[in-house]
């Protein structure tokens, strides 16, 4: 046993599951990845097409209803935060994760997809599909780890900055888009001296011609078209913004930042192998646990920790993995993160909360399940 | 400006719509996604800017023969949407193809049979559908009027151009073979349709090789081509009666001097080049060719030993395929591509694949598309392959 146990740190990181176990795990967790792959066609195809023109109407219904003064508005707005949460979650998040590049459609290839928000693409594709899902994390690489705004983990150094850390939450919630867009501007790096102003300089174009785009179709076309309901418009829109910006917040803080998940540090991570890898990628996640109409308006992001293991197979794909992943978690002496959403949002804001105030608990308990030792014995 | 003066497309926007669809404004309002992305939701043929066509008509070209191997060609007669900027005799145009059963697009390359087409004007595909070719046979066997294919605009430079040395009175000579035939019966059809007639002294020289008689394609048309009296001369080859240089020499005695278009399966190729190289096997200048097949080995299948050269077109590097990822083999010649999450997530790394043959070492998946993007750090190399790189 102790000949292929990892170091003491990793192995405790890892649940006391030796090299061999994490290897097999990754085996299986590779197998299952391939038998998804060999199925991918016309199903998925045209669930995302369903999900594309249901969300396109919606749009096109939130734009129409605004001409209806005062019995519309409600409405209207409703049909446009919808159409942002689908073009946001199940589509733009997925599509340019590259989920649909197998589909051949220019429209839904991860390299030309852009999504309805202020933060351009392009950009996000490096922090989110790069940075966050490679480093994972990691206290210190993956800058998702309290947006670089938040202290969200005791391994994070307390600052009287962070009595804040429920304002700065409520705040980040409400200018999601914003947030995500200025995240690859790295601005706590520059505070603290690690980047440069100058580095941002190839970001600044793009990043503006983004905002500009959508700020003048929300806040001065569409309201313009409505004429003397100009007003009325710009509010909806801002409002439906607001709506999608809330829940979007919302289902990425449950994502990963509920009790029991755990993070990493550089040294636990460095030579990682597949299996770590995924290891790493199914203890830092969480799952929601809900309703069709609760995975489809979170993009299947309530299956974060399939997500994580798999970012590029489409998100449709995710429930039925969840089933063996689970089982595959139950026999390993694993963890499976999941809740409801009332109880996932508490915990998150009872972490918020917490690490506003120096200390906190060290990382999620790195107990063995008790299914560990069938494991063991079926190993021996 | 083109695109304002297109005629009107037969259930799509008049041009008043069109000019607004293209609009500035209408652009801004369909931030990010683009204009055609709604319009799609009301019918596939109106665009403002994407190119797709419906099948008009579909006509059997041949019915082929499977006692002798030969494969059916039809002649796909297509309406463009109004977005379509026209073509060139010789260029082709990319064809999408969503295949029933199969979720993909799938894409492939066509040379355009008729003359050269004006803005959003009708225009012609020949296509022979190969054995085991899933999109050449689709749209041979069944497509049928109604079809909507995904296009681009027409592209190539395998045009009814002249040399700088030759002015409009000299010789054209053509060599096709096969379905090679597409891309010069393009050019002979616009020569004659915008007046043509051979009584300049520029002649017309047009040689083309098929299997059969049977196989022969546009064998009325070209009989009666050779007929009229339009210094347009035709030989047409069947069977055994393979290209000979000897023969070439006595049809055209300055061929080398003659601006030539060649287009035909890789032995036909091989043959024509061999008479156009000089004593130091430098070809003429004069010769112009066009490939419907990359002309890269096919490659091995998994487990076999890889055998093969990569090259990585625009630094010029190349080495030895190992099996190793592309991205690693680039990194040992010194290049140095851009990646990120090196595991193929992050779409850091693609580079596009302008021909050959590559295995996906995550899904073991073979792929020979040329100018297909691939992901180079979980692609190898499964044979000789060229990446843009
Ligand atoms: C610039 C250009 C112009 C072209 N113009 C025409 C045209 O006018 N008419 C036309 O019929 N085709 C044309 N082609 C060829 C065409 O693009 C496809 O390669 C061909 O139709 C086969 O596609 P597929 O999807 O049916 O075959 P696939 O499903 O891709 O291939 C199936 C099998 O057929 C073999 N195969 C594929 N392509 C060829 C080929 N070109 N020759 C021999 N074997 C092949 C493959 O090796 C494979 O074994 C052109 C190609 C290019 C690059
Ligand atoms: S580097 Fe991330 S996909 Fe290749």
């Amino acid at each position: 046993m102790s000949t292929d146990t990892l170091s003491p740190l990793a192995d405790e990181k890892y649940h006391g599951l030796t090299a061999e176990q994490i290897d097999r795990l990754g085996t299986e967790l590779d197998a299952l990845r391939q038998r998804i792959i060999a199925d991918l066609g016309e199903a998925d195809a045209a669930y995302l097409r369903k999900v594309v023109t249901t969300q396109r109407t919606m749009e096109i219904a939130g734009r129409a209803l605004f001409y209806l003064p005062v019995i519309g508005w409600l409405p209207a707005v409703a049909c446009l935060s919808v159409s942002k949460i689908l073009d946001n979650m199940e589509i733009g998040h997925n599509v340019m994760h590259g989920q649909y590049d197998f589909l051949g459609d220019p429209a839904f290839n991860s390299r030309m997809f852009d999504w309805d928000t202020v933060c351009p693409g392009e950009q996000w594709k490096y922090s989110h599909n790069y940075i966050h899902h490679t480093f994972t994390n990691i206290v210190g690489k993956d800058r998702d780890v309290g947006y670089g705004i938040l202290r969200m983990d005791p391994d994070q150094k307390w600052h009287p900055y962070y009595l804040g850390n429920p304002l700065y939450a409520f705040l980040l919630m409400t200018f999601f888009e914003w947030g995500v867009a200025l995240h690859d501007l790295e601005v706590e790096n520059i505070v603290s001296g690690k980047r440069k102003l100058a580095d941002n300089k190839p970001l600044y174009p793009g990043l503006m011609r983004k905002i500009r785009r959508q700020a003048l179709k929300d806040y001065v076309l569409f309201p313009a078209l409505t004429g003397p309901l100009f007003p009325l418009t710009f509010l909806g829109n801002a409002t439906a913004n607001l709506v999608r910006n809330v829940w979007a917040f919302n289902i990425i803080f449950c994502g990963h930042f509920p009790a029991g998940v755990a993070s990493f540090s550089e040294e636990e991570t460095a030579n990682e192998t597949r299996g770590q890898w995924y290891l790493r990628q199914m203890l830092g996640s969480a799952n929601i646990r809900g309703s069709k109409l609760m995975h489809l308006m979170s993009g299947n992001l309530s299956h974060q920790i399939e997500h994580h293991l798999f970012p590029d197979l489409p998100a449709r794909r995710y429930p039925e993995m969840a089933v063996e992943v689970q089982e595959i978690c139950e026999r390993y002496g694993l963890p499976y993160n999941t809740g409801r959403l009332r109880q996932q949002l508490f915990s998150v804001f009872k972490k918020i909360v917490r690490y506003s105030f120096p200390g906190g608990q060290a990382k999620a308990a790195p107990v063995r399940g008790p299914e560990a030792v069938i494991e063991d014995s079926l190993a021996a | 400006m083109s695109a304002l003066i297109s005629p009107p497309v037969s259930g799509g926007p008049g041009p008043v719509v069109g000019r607004l669809l293209r609009s500035r404004l209408a652009a801004a309002l369909a931030t990010p996604h683009g204009v055609d992305r709604y319009l799609e939701r009301f019918n596939p043929m109106w665009t403002a800017h994407e190119v797709r066509a419906r099948v008009v008509s579909v006509h059997r070209e041949t019915s082929g023969d499977t006692a002798t191997g030969s494969a059916p060609v039809a002649t796909l007669t297509l309406q463009p949407t109004s977005t379509w900027r026209g073509h060139r005799a010789g260029q082709h145009v990319l064809v999408g193809v969503e295949l029933p059963g199969s979720a993909k697009r799938h894409t492939r390359a066509f040379s355009i049979s008729s003359a050269a087409s004006a803005p959003g004007e009708r225009f012609t595909l020949t296509i022979r559908a190969h054995d085991e070719g899933q999109v050449s046979s689709y749209l041979v066997r069944e497509a049928q009027p109604g079809t909507l294919l995904h296009l681009s605009q027409a592209q190539g430079e395998f045009t009814l151009v002249e040399s700088p040395a030759t002015p409009t009175i000299s010789r054209l000579l053509f060599i096709t073979g096969g379905s090679g035939i597409t891309p010069a019966m393009s050019m002979v059809r616009t020569l004659l349709r915008d007046g043509y007639d051979g009584h300049a002294g520029r002649r017309v020289t047009f040689l083309h090789f098929a299997r059969s008689p049977e196989d022969q394609i546009f064998a009325d048309e070209l009989a009666e081509i050779a007929a009229a009296d339009n210094g347009v001369d035709v030989h047409l080859r069947h069977g055994d009666q393979q290209f000979s240089e000897f023969e070439l020499r006595r049809l055209v005695p300055d061929y080398r001097d003659t601006d030539t278009w060649l287009c035909g399966p890789a032995g036909l190729v091989e043959l024509v080049k061999g008479a156009y190289a000089d004593a130091a096997g430098e070809l003429s200048p004069r010769l112009r060719m066009e490939f419907f097949k990359p002309a890269v080995a096919r490659a091995a299948s998994p487990g076999e030993v890889i055998e093969g050269e990569v090259s990585f077109t625009r630094s010029g590097a190349s080495t030895a395929a190992t099996g190793a990822s592309l991205l690693e083999q680039a990194e040992e010649l010194g290049l140095e591509p851009e990646f990120g999450c090196r595991m193929g997530i992050c779409f850091s790394c693609t580079a596009t694949l302008t021909a050959g043959t590559v295995r996906n070492v995550l899904t073991g998946e073979e792929s020979s598309l040329s100018d297909e993007e691939i992901r180079i750090c979980v692609t190898a190399a499964a044979g000789d392959c060229h990446i843009d790189l």
